[in-house]
C-alpha cells in the first residue's frame, strides 16, 4: 500500500531522514514516534507525496512517487486521508461544507444522509453549520478526522491529531480512530504521547515506529 | 467555453476577495473604455485614407494658363492629346460655375470669375488602368506650353500615408490596450492567488486538481473582466457617440467616430476582453500553483 525502499530526504541543511526502508501494511495500524524536529511531519508528507524524496523509492498504491503526474498525486490523495494537528478548513464554508470537501473537488454527489451519519460519528452534528473558526480544537480535529474519511480512503494519516487536545477528547479521537482501523483502513499516526500509544495497544494491534538518528525503527514492547 | 459560465462548485470553494475583483473589474473597463477610442480613431483613418488613396487613383487636372488669344487652341490641343492618351477614360474643362464654386470658400459666392485671369482647368477622370504621368507632362510641354498637369499625387500622398499610418497606429494601440490589461489581469489573478495560498493547500490535500483550482479562479476573473469591459465599451460608445459629428464640421478630428455597422464593432472587445482575461488567468493560475507546490 505505502512502501518506503532506502529512502533518505535532506533539506538545505542537510539529510533528515536516511535509509529508511519499510511497508506500511493493509489494515495496519501504526504509530510513530520521535523527538519533535526528528521528521515524523516529514515522513508523512513522504507518504500523501507532499514531498518527494531525496534518494531512494516511495511506493504509493503501487506507483512510484516520482513517476506521478501532479493530477495523478491528487488521485492519489484521494485514498488517503490526512490529519494535521493545524487542521486547515476553507473559513468561509460551513462545517458540512468543509467535510464534504473532498467529494465536491472530486464531482461525487454528496448524500446529505451519509454526511449526517458521518457528522455523529464524530459527533459534530449540531454544528454542521457552524463556521471552522467558531470550533474548539477537538471540535476542529474531529472535524478534521471526517473530511479525511468521507471518501473512504484506504489509508489515514494522522500528524499528533491530539497535540491540541485534552485527555478526555484524544481518547474520544483515538477511539474514532481504532474504529476506522476496525473497519479495515491502514492507520498511521505520528505521535509523541506515549500514554495514547499505550491506551491503543490495549485495544489493538499497534505497531510503533520511532524516529531516532535520521533512521526508523521497530520501537520495542516496553510502550 | 459552456462550463466557463456555468455555476460550478469551484467557484464556491474560494473564499470571495475584495481589491482583486474591484482592480480587475476597473482594469478591463478602463482598457476597453480607451480601446473603443483607439478602434475609433483607426476606422476614422482608415476611411480618411480610402478616400484620399481613391481620390489619388481617379482624377487628376490640368491647369492651363496662357495668353487669352491662345487659350482656346491650347485648349482644344490639351482635350485632343487627353483624348489619346492611354489610361484616361475622360477629359473635359471645369464649367464657369464649378470653378466659382472650388473659389467659393476663399472668396466668397460673388467671385467675378469671368473678369479675373483665372487658369482654365481641366479634369481627367482615370479608365483604372492608369495612365503615364510623367510621359503627359512631357507631350503638354510639348503641345501646350501653357499647360500643368496636377495629378494631386504631391500633396495627397502624405496624406494618404500619414493616415494609413494613423490607423495602423490605431490598430497597434488596440494590441498594445488589450497586452497591459492582461498583464494587469496577470498580476491580479496573481495576487490572489498567493492570498489564497492556504486555500489552495486545503484544496491539495483533499486532491483537488490544478484544473478544477485554476478554473474557480479562471471564471472568476473572466467574469469580472467581460463586466468590466461591457462597461467600458458602453461609456466608450457614448463617449464617441456624443463627439460633434462630421457633417456639421467636416473636419478630421470631427469626423473620430463609427458609421453604419462600424458602431458594432465595440461590441467585440468585451469578449475579447473577456478572452484576454481567460488566457491571462489560467496561464497565471497553472504556473502559480507550480509554484506553490
Amino acid at each position: 500500500m505505502i512502501s518506503f525502499e532506502n529512502v533518505a530526504y535532506s533539506y538545505g541543511g542537510g539529510e533528515l531522514l536516511s535509509d529508511i526502508t519499510l511497508r506500511l501494511a493493509p489494515g495496519s495500524f501504526h504509530f510513530l514516534t520521535g523527538p519533535s524536529g526528528a521528521g515524523k511531519t516529514t515522513f508523512l508528507k513522504l507518504c500523501y507525496a507532499e514531498l518527494l524524496p531525496s534518494s531512494g523509492r516511495v511506493t504509493l498504491f503501487d506507483s512510484e512517487v516520482r513517476s506521478l503526474t501532479r493530477d495523478a498525486v491528487a488521485m492519489t490523495r484521494r485514498r488517503i486521508g490526512v490529519v494535521h494537528q493545524d487542521c486547515q478548513f476553507l473559513d468561509h464554508l460551513t462545517l458540512s461544507a468543509n467535510v464534504s470537501l473532498p467529494l465536491t473537488v472530486a464531482g461525487r454527489p454528496e448524500a446529505p444522509r451519509d454526511l449526517a451519519d458521518l457528522l455523529a460519528w464524530v459527533g459534530l452534528d449540531r454544528l454542521a453549520g457552524s463556521l471552522p473558526p467558531q470550533l474548539s480544537g477537538g471540535e476542529r480535529q474531529r472535524a478534521a478526522l471526517a473530511r479525511a474519511i468521507i471518501m473512504g480512503p484506504d489509508v489515514i494519516l494522522a500528524d499528533e491529531p491530539t497535540g491540541n487536545l485534552d485527555w478526555e477528547m484524544s481518547l474520544r479521537l483515538l477511539t474514532l480512530l481504532v474504529e476506522l482501523n476496525r473497519m479495515g483502513k491502514t492507520v498511521l499516526v505520528a505521535t509523541h504521547d506515549l500514554n495514547l500509544i499505550r491506551q491503543a495497544k490495549s485495544q489493538i494491534a499497534a505497531r510503533v515506529l520511532r524516529i531516532a538518528k535520521r533512521r526508523i525503527q521497530l520501537a520495542g514492547a516496553d510502550l | 467555453m459552456k462550463r466557463l459560465f456555468a455555476p460550478t462548485t469551484a467557484d464556491s470553494v474560494v473564499p470571495p476577495s475584495g481589491h482583486t475583483a474591484w482592480l480587475t473589474s476597473f482594469t478591463a473597463g478602463a482598457m476597453t473604455f480607451l480601446a473603443v477610442f483607439a478602434l475609433a480613431l483607426a476606422m476614422a483613418s482608415g476611411r480618411l485614407a480610402e478616400r484620399w488613396a481613391g481620390a489619388l487613383e481617379r482624377t487628376a487636372t490640368v491647369r492651363l494658363s496662357a495668353p487669352p488669344e491662345q487659350i482656346a487652341q491650347q485648349e482644344q490641343a490639351v482635350l485632343d492629346l487627353l483624348a489619346t492618351t492611354p489610361g484616361i477614360a475622360a477629359a473635359r474643362p471645369l464649367t464657369t460655375d464649378e470653378q466659382r464654386r472650388l473659389l467659393e470658400p476663399w472668396f466668397g459666392p460673388d467671385l467675378p470669375v469671368d473678369a479675373l485671369p483665372l487658369p482654365r482647368l481641366i479634369e481627367i477622370t482615370e479608365d483604372g488602368s492608369g495612365y503615364d504621368s510623367e510621359g503627359l507632362r512631357l507631350r503638354l510641354a510639348a503641345e501646350a506650353p501653357g499647360a500643368v498637369l496636377d495629378d494631386h499625387t504631391r500633396w495627397r500622398r502624405p496624406l494618404a500615408v500619414a493616415a494609413d499610418r494613423l490607423r495602423l497606429l490605431g490598430w497597434l494601440s488596440i494590441g498594445l490596450i488589450g497586452l497591459t490589461m492582461a498583464a494587469m489581469i496577470t498580476l491580479a489573478a496573481n495576487a490572489a492567488l498567493a492570498a489564497n495560498a492556504q486555500v489552495i493547500g486545503v484544496l491539495r490535500l483533499v486532491g483537488a486538481r490544478d484544473s478544477y483550482i485554476a478554473r474557480a479562479f479562471v471564471r472568476r476573473f473572466t467574469l469580472r473582466a467581460l463586466a468590466g469591459a461591457g462597461a467600458g465599451a458602453v461609456l466608450g460608445l457614448a463617449g464617441v457617440a456624443v463627439l460633434p459629428s462630421a457633417d456639421q464640421a467636416g473636419g478630421f478630428l470631427t469626423g473620430l467616430g463609427f458609421q453604419g455597422a462600424g458602431w458594432l464593432l465595440p461590441l467585440v472587445l468585451p469578449p475579447v476582453a473577456g478572452l484576454v482575461a481567460f488566457a491571462a488567468t489560467r496561464a497565471a493560475a497553472f504556473r502559480k500553483l507550480k509554484e506553490l507546490n
